[in-house]
């Protein structure tokens, strides 16, 4: 033996889990949405998708440089944020739209508060509202195959139109370019619960919660269901680990809450959409979540 | 029988095909021993011999009036050449008795051999237990005889022996209780009437059906010993862990098993109390693991305490050439060593030798919140919650959230995909909310 031995502190294997492989792997996970979305809004989608990664990749490293961090952007995680905003995207976004999302959303979004670990929001989230609030019309154009068409939501809080819930479901629908294909989504979080990098109870609760609350206040609960952004919310957004609580009960309660104001907004909200919203703010209660549900070690008297 | 478990906890690699089918063997006789003065958790010892004296194996050679210690013996006969300290296992630097050996060995030690335990009472089962130096030998060594003397206002109903060996790579426990199951048996006997138990149970991880199979068959004419199977999860061998599997019961925060009537044992101690009382031999030798990747020929060794432990890693065909990292104890919550001259003491379970491939260089990256910490916390503690408020000195949040309750199993530091060395972090949270009570009293 010619080197010297190594001395750390216990425990001295690990498993094979790194920040990496889970960032990576949320990726694969919304391949699916992606292919889903290059089918429904074809070289459209290719383009905004690209951009706006690029363009959250890119603030991250500038953030990185500037800060003479360690240049982390291969841990995927701006990969995965660019790509969920992309998502929420309509498809007739301009390109340059979608970049400045990007960069709103890592910068304001995530780098602010410290980078990776330290953002309250989900930095997605945070690009999506700025969006929202600067170009609501740009926002708020929904164009299939070319003929703008109005998203199976606003069809139904403006004029009462109900969508067939096959197309629903698969992906025949005017909308974003991830929100259309619950199909696709759904597919996506099945791979990533086999790898145990997802939390299920979060998703469950919150669109438990929207099925539920829609049905007691009478509206079809099947439809909201599988229109709009739930499906992409519930299962990549919510679910978003910095941003949501580390307990169990913390889980259900983020995500019944998330249900809840999603129902609120829906149906008696200004907006058709309530997704984004919700899951903004549960995110302001994590903190508070995680205090109020800490569980009972084992053998504590309280 | 349906494998019982606790809640929670994580599944490492096992890795204990490397030497689960080796029979335990005697280590070569050393030359030297060198035995550390404190081998057990209490009182320190006053040396009894000194430099010249002659002494022979089994011979006490330090002790004290405390109740919560336990003596220390001579492994060998031989002369003692010289007293001083000695970096132990566990880092620690202690005064250590260095005894060349003579020619042969002549076991002297006092102490009577019982054929049975009829003619024996419960006390002096415990003073066989005391003088005898018998601790915990799964690696917290703590005087046994301290844990089987019960209070007048409680009460024992049962005695678990802990056959788990939850630390992958070991198999001390597992070739204890393939070969010497009858002993293991006796000793559990004399512990339960030393604590006046009525029951007896033998746990053991599904993960060594031939130590299950054994142990069956030694108890099959006891009455009120059973052999209880545990599903194989880290760390299933934690006594409170134990305790929850198998009765259902929490041992209280800050209290002990006695509290809710049981007392835990490790099932290489029972034989040792066994050894003591049928063969008047106090416990001057004990079984290990040498094993590894790192390891030419892992396999299981008898040896006496104070052997270097450079010379077990010889007979085991020495260290490989990318050997990187030697353990004393298990890879979950043994202590890495920065070299090989320090002797085996009375806790020393296994020495494991992890090759470069096996040794990352993990760089930690801020925490992601991922919650795998939280999920594999057998205490049911909130990790990461705990580390940042020991980074920040946030003391009296440590102590809400029950920072003491931690038992250092690493089960957090295993999942963190950030690699954060949560237990570290730990350590020093305990230690903070542990100086604040010092200051209050
Ligand atoms: S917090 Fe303590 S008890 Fe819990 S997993 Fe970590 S080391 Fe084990
Ligand atoms: S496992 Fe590591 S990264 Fe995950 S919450 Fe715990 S400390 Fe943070």
């Amino acid at each position: 033996m010619n080197n010297e031995l190594i001395v750390t502190s216990s425990p001295h294997v690990r498993a094979r889990d790194s920040v990496q492989k889970i960032m990576w792997s949320v990726v694969i996970a919304l391949l699916p949405a992606v292919f889903a979305a290059v089918y429904f809004f074809k070289a459209r989608a290719i383009s905004v998708i690209l951009t706006a990664v690029a363009g959250a990749v890119l603030t991250e490293y500038i953030f990185q440089k500037i800060r003479n961090k360690k240049i982390a952007v291969k841990d995927g995680s701006a990969v995965v944020t660019g790509l969920l905003l992309a998502l929420t995207l309509p498809p007739s976004i301009p390109l340059w739209t979608a970049f400045f999302g990007s960069v709103v959303a890592i910068g304001l979004g995530k780098q602010v508060f410290g980078g990776i670990g330290q953002n309250p929001f989900n930095p997605a989230l945070v690009g999506r509202a700025f969006l929202t609030a600067a170009y609501p019309v740009l926002m708020t154009t929904w164009t299939v195959d070319g003929v703008s068409s109005a998203t199976p939501l606003s069809q139904m809080k403006m004029d009462g139109i109900a969508t067939d819930t096959w197309n629903l479901f698969v992906g025949q629908i005017g909308g974003s370019l991830g929100e259309t294909s619950a199909l696709a989504l759904l597919l996506g979080f099945a791979y990533l619960l086999y790898k145990g990098y997802v939390n299920w109870r979060i998703p469950l609760a919150m669109v438990g919660t929207v099925f539920l609350g829609t049905f007691a206040f009478g509206v079809d609960p099947i439809f909201h269901l599988f229109a709009g952004g739930l499906m992409l919310g519930a299962l990549f957004m919510a679910t978003d680990m910095v941003s949501s609580p580390t307990t169990k009960l913390g889980r259900w309660i983020f995500g019944i809450g998330a249900g809840l104001l999603v129902v609120i907004i829906r149906l008696w909200g200004g907006y058709p959409e309530g997704v984004m919203y919700s899951i903004l703010l549960m995110n302001t209660a994590v903190p508070l979540i995680n205090r109020y549900t800490r569980p009972r070690s084992l053998g504590e008297v309280r | 029988m349906k494998a019982l478990t606790f809640k929670q906890g994580i599944h490492p690699e096992y890795n204990k095909d490397l030497t689960k089918d080796k029979p335990l063997k005697n280590a070569k006789r050393p030359e030297e021993v060198i035995i550390p003065l404190k081998q057990h958790i209490g009182a320190p010892l006053k040396v009894l011999v000194s430099k010249g004296d002659q002494v022979d194996m089994g011979q006490k050679i330090a002790d004290s009036d405390s109740f919560v210690c336990a003596p220390i013996h001579a492994s060998v006969s031989g002369t003692v050449k010289e007293i001083r300290k000695v970096t132990d296992p566990g880092g620690n630097i202690v005064d250590a008795v260095v005894i060349e050996a003579a020619e042969e060995d002549f076991l002297n030690s006092g102490l009577e051999k019982h054929e049975s335990l009829d003619q024996l009472d419960a006390a002096q089962i415990r003073k066989i237990i005391r003088e005898a130096g018998i601790v915990g030998m799964g690696g917290a060594m703590f005087p046994t005889h301290v844990k089987v003397s019960v209070p007048d206002d409680k009460n024992v109903d049962y005695v678990i022996l802990n056959g788990a060996e939850c630390e992958p790579y070991l198999t001390v426990d597992h070739r204890v209780m393939v070969e010497r199951p009858k002993s293991i048996v006796f000793g559990l006997k004399a512990l339960m009437k030393a604590a006046s138990a009525p029951k007896g149970i033998i746990g053991i991880e599904e993960n060594k059906p031939e130590a299950i199979e054994s142990m069956q068959d030694a108890v099959k004419d006891e009455e009120n010993i059973e052999v209880q199977a545990l599903e194989t999860k880290y760390p299933q061998g934690g006594e409170k862990m134990l305790i929850e599997a198998i009765l259902g019961r929490e041992v209280p925060a800050g209290g002990l098993p006695l509290d809710v009537g049981v007392v835990v044992n490790n099932t290489s101690t029972a034989a040792a109390v066994a050894d003591a009382i049928r063969d008047g031999k106090p416990l001057y030798e004990r079984s290990i693991s040498i094993t590894g990747r790192g390891i030419n020929s892992p396999q299981n060794l008898i040896y006496r305490i104070g052997t270097n432990i450079g010379d077990l890693v010889e007979e085991a065909g020495g260290l490989k050439e990318d050997a990187a990292k030697v353990i004393t104890g298990g890879p979950m919550m043994g202590a890495a060593q920065k070299h090989l001259n320090i002797p085996g003491v009375k806790g020393t379970s296994g020495i494991l030798v992890l090759v470069r491939d096996e040794v990352e260089d993990y760089e930690p990256s801020p925490c992601i919140n991922c919650a795998k910490c939280v999920d594999a916390c057998p205490m049911f503690l909130m990790p990461t919650q705990l580390v940042n408020y020991a980074k920040n000195d946030m003391v009296d949040e440590l102590e809400e959230w029950q920072v003491l309750s931690c038992i250092e199993c690493g089960s957090c530091s295993f999942v963190c995909p950030a690699k954060i060395p949560l237990v570290h972090h730990l350590r020093l949270g305990k230690a903070q909310v542990m100086a604040k009570k010092r200051e209050e009293n």
